[in-house]
This record gives C-alpha cells, sequence and structure tokens, in this order.
C-alpha cells in the first residue's frame, strides 16, 4: 500500500533518506553506545538488587516480619509509581538539591531511577520463582542445619532462577528500551542524539537510525528467550516422563 | 534402666482450626526403634517435623536427653544437627551432585573442610553401596537409590537420632527392600530411630516399639508382637483389618 502510494517519495525522503542516514549515524550510534553501557550497569544491579529483595521478602517467621514489611512496601510503592515519573523526580530533583557528596550526574540518578523500578518488578519474578521450588526442598535444606538464609542461597535461589530465566530475559529486552526513557533528562543517549539531529534538519531519518540499533540488540534476544524457553519446555518434559 | 533419648510430653498441634496432634506423649529410649503407624492423615509426619522443629509446636514440651529443645531460648539449627530427617520424596537438591548434596551440611553447617567432607561422604556412600553415584546428579538415580543417598546425607553430620517419614511410600515395590535393608542396617549399627511407616512387615520385624495414631492421639503403644497380635484398642483393630485386607500384613 505504503509502497505504490503517491505518498511513498515523501514518506522515503522524511524516514527512509539514505543521505540522512549516513549522516545521523555516527552520533546516535555513540549515543546508541551510552544506552548499552547504561543497560549493561543497570541489568547487573537490578538482577542483584532484586534478588536481595526477594530473599528478604521469602524469609519466614515473626523475628524477619519488618524486614519483610519494609521489602513489601517498596515494592508495592514502587510498581505504583510510572518509570518516567520516577526518572524526572530522581533526574531533576536530587542534583536540584545541591547536596554535598551526592553525585549530580544526571546519567547516575536516570541509571538509579531504572534500577529501583525494575528492582521492584524483577523481584516479583524471582519471588514467582523461589515460590515455584518445591516445599520439600526447603524442608531438605533447614533439616540438614542449613539457616533460612542458607538454604534460600544454597538450595533455593539456585532451583528458582533456573525456572524464571526466561521471564528474567524478557526483563532485559524491555529494559534495554526503557533505558531511552533516560532522554528527557537530556542524557545524550541514542534517542537524545536522533532527537536532535531532526530538530537540526526537520527530518526523520535518524528516529529510523535509532530504531534500527535498539532492534539489532532486542530481537535476538528475543529469539533467544523463545530459543531457551522452548528448549527448557522439552527438557522439563522429557525429565517428567 | 535405658535411658530416654526423645521424650516427647503432651504436644499438641492445630493448623488454623484444625487440631493434627493432641496430647501427644511418647518415649524412644536410646538404640530403640520405634514405629509410628497409623492412616493417611493421622498426624505421623507432623509428629516428626515437629520433632525436627520444622513446625513449630502448640503446646506441650519435647526433649533430647532430657533438654528441652522446644525451649525458644534454643537454636533449632544446632538441634537439628543432632537428628537427620528423610522425607517421602524430593529429599535431594537436584541442581547438585549426590556428593555435593551429602557434603553441604557439614561443609556449611560445621565448617568442615571440602576435603575433609568429601571424605567422609565418599566412605559413607561406598558403605551403602553408592559410591559410584558420588558424582551424578539426582535425576540420574533410582527412587531407591535417591532415598538411600538422602539417609546417608543425614547420617553425614553424625545424627544422635533418625527420623524416616514413609521413605518408601513413593518406591516402586521392587526398590522398597533396598532402602528397607539399609533402615536395618542402621539399627544393627544401634542408631535410635523414629519411623512412620506403611509397612507392617517391616515394622513387626524392626521395631522395639509400635505406636498406632489416629487422628492426632497415639491410641495405643506396644511391642511389635503385642500390637500386631493382640491389638487393645477397637480402632486399631480395624485399622490392622484394613491393611490386612490391601495384602500389606
Ligand atoms: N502445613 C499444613 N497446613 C495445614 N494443614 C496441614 C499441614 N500439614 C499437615 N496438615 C494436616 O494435618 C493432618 C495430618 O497430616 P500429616 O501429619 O501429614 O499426616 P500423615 O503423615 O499421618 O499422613 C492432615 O489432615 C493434613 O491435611
Ligand atoms: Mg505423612
Amino acid at each position: 500500500m505504503v509502497l505504490t502510494s503517491e505518498a511513498w517519495p515523501a514518506v522515503q525522503r522524511q524516514f527512509f533518506s539514505w543521505f540522512h542516514f549516513k549522516e545521523s549515524f555516527p552520533d546516535v550510534a555513540r549515543g546508541f553506545w551510552l544506552d548499552i553501557r547504561m543497560f549493561l550497569v543497570a541489568e547487573v544491579l537490578i538482577l542483584a538488587f532484586a534478588l536481595v529483595l526477594a530473599m528478604i521478602r521469602s524469609l519466614r517467621g515473626p523475628a524477619f516480619f519488618p524486614l519483610r514489611a519494609i521489602v513489601v512496601t517498596y515494592i508495592d510503592l514502587i510498581r505504583g509509581v510510572p518509570i518516567l515519573l520516577l526518572i524526572l523526580l530522581l533526574g531533576f530533583g536530587v542534583p536540584a538539591l545541591q547536596l554535598t557528596g551526592v553525585p549530580t550526574s544526571r546519567i547516575f540518578w536516570g541509571v538509579a531511577a531504572l534500577v529501583i523500578s525494575y528492582s521492584a518488578y524483577t523481584a516479583e519474578v524471582y519471588r514467582a520463582g523461589i515460590e515455584s521450588v518445591h516445599e520439600s526442598q526447603r524442608m531438605s535444606a533447614r533439616s540438614i542445619g542449613l539457616t533460612q538464609v542458607q538454604a534460600l542461597r544454597f538450595v533455593i535461589v539456585p532451583q528458582a532462577i533456573r525456572n524464571v530465566i526466561p521471564a528474567l530475559l524478557n526483563g532485559f529486552v524491555s529494559l534495554q528500551k526503557d533505558v531511552a526513557l533516560v532522554f528527557v533528562l537530556g542524557v545524550r543517549e541514542g534517542l537524545r542524539e536522533a532527537d536532535i539531529y531532526n530538530a537540526r534538519t526537520f527530518n526523520y531519518t535518524s528516529y529510523v537510525v535509532a530504531a534500527v540499533l535498539f532492534l539489532l540488540i532486542s530481537v535476538p534476544v528475543a529469539r533467544f528467550t523463545d530459543w531457551y524457553t522452548e528448549r527448557d519446555r522439552r527438557r522439563r518434559q522429557a525429565m517428567s516422563t | 534402666m535405658t535411658s530416654p533419648k526423645l521424650e516427647i510430653e503432651s504436644v499438641s498441634k492445630a493448623f488454623e482450626e484444625k487440631v493434627v496432634l493432641e496430647d501427644v506423649d511418647l518415649q524412644v529410649n536410646l538404640h530403640d526403634v520405634v514405629c509410628l503407624i497409623g492412616s493417611s492423615g493421622s498426624g505421623k509426619s507432623t509428629l516428626l517435623k515437629c520433632i525436627n522443629l520444622l513446625v513449630p509446636i502448640d503446646g506441650g514440651r519435647i526433649a533430647l536427653d532430657g533438654e528441652a529443645i522446644t525451649d525458644p531460648r534454643v537454636n533449632p539449627n544446632q538441634v537439628r544437627q543432632r537428628m537427620g530427617i528423610v522425607f517421602q520424596a524430593f529429599n535431594l537438591f537436584p541442581h547438585m551432585k549426590v556428593l555435593d548434596n551429602v557434603t553441604l551440611g557439614p561443609r556449611k553447617v560445621h565448617g568442615t573442610g571440602q576435603g575433609e567432607a568429601e571424605d567422609t561422604a565418599r566412605r559413607l556412600l561406598d558403605q551403602f553401596g553408592l559410591l559410584d553415584k558420588a558424582d551424578e546428579y539426582p535425576d540420574r538415580l533410582s527412587g531407591g537409590q535417591q532415598q538411600r543417598v538422602a539417609i546417608v546425607r543425614a547420617l553425614a553430620y553424625e545424627p544422635e537420632l533418625m527420623l524416616l517419614d514413609e521413605v518408601t511410600s513413593a518406591l516402586d515395590p521392587e526398590l522398597i527392600a533396598e532402602v528397607l535393608n539399609v533402615i536395618r542396617d542402621l539399627k544393627t549399627s544401634g542408631m535410635t530411630m523414629l519411623i512412620a511407616t506403611h509397612e507392617m512387615g517391616f515394622a513387626r520385624d524392626v521395631a522395639d516399639q509400635v505406636c498406632f495414631l489416629d487422628a492426632g492421639r497415639i491410641l495405643e503403644q506396644a511391642p511389635p508382637d503385642k500390637l500386631f497380635k493382640d491389638p487393645q484398642e477397637p480402632r486399631t483393630r480395624q485399622f490392622l483389618q484394613r491393611i490386612v485386607e490391601a495384602g500389606r500384613l
């Protein structure tokens, strides 16, 4: 339809101009490299922090009630706030306080907002995994004298993570796109660079460049996730027969 | 006079409203084997879990060597190391090799060095004919082998008392004997044991005392010859009757 319509030459000029593609590519790619680095740092922190949250939430007994309550409150509050709001709040708000010893970098606070937000969701993914491990495993671990934390660490969590790897990978894809949200802070990442180019030239090809770069990462991860999930499903089936 | 290894005194337990153990009294003497029999849901598993402090009791007292382990000041992790417990199924950690399953407790709880823990584990595995399985993952073992490994794992920290909860109930009939033989060997070696079982022939064979548990109460306790041949309580007679009809005695 679009290809045969009379609008096509205009569309091509505005979105798929080879000239603008080449022109905008270096800046957008440099910005995108920042996206990737922010993504990697954030993801590592999220995986670690969320696991700690999930483990705390899984501790039993009245002694751990205060800790559990703090974690539950954190998860509920953070999941109820739009991620963009959190980025704006931390990215503009905290540096504006001009506190000594507190970083003022917008990249820092942008990534911090992503970590804070994604950890709340990822903690729930881990928790689902922890709860999917058979109760006998916890009993067995405790019966050989392991503490609750040791039982989680050596027995429950390793099995839980296996059960939720597909869900964690889906989180990767989602975060890999959401890092671009820090562009609202003026951080010169890929989307921001595309935006700047567009503002200068009124041509949208730079956005397409950014889209292509994001897709180059997210599509393979999505394929890998499917492949892994399918392999895992087949292995479980083979084991249960 | 034999000394009581384990004393259970008027222990009660309810889940929500549901009373599962009611005023249970039971003693296990050193080197004795006590078998718990009773229909499914009578509270056998709950009682064993209470003794291992995996389930908190609502009332009463449990003592090991005369020392109350249900006292809130007692560290449950230390108590658990003095007893081994093996459940019906899912005992082994599927993501660890057999050897690591056996050494995990000694290494993490006792701080035994890797080398020493593995030596002990291999010696025990060898003793129970499982040495060639040391580097296998549990899902490569038969159900009987898995249960034997679970017993070995419990033995690895030299418990003073073993609690066995229907360890053969989930097994195919041809695998039951190998596990029961391991338990017989343990009795020969002088291990004190409290065993919940549906294997009446085995109970008659190995037990010094048999307790019949009915709806959370110990209705009758006697040496096996007496309990199986001349049960006093009508409920015990009914239960044994059903077992005989099912061809299990
Ligand atoms: N964690 C639990 N929560 C609620 N009810 C339980 C729990 N564990 C056991 N029960 C109940 O307690 C009763 C006794 O169970 P159990 O001790 O497993 O009996 P047995 O081992 O003799 O079959 C059953 O009615 C069971 O449903
Ligand atoms: Mg049971």
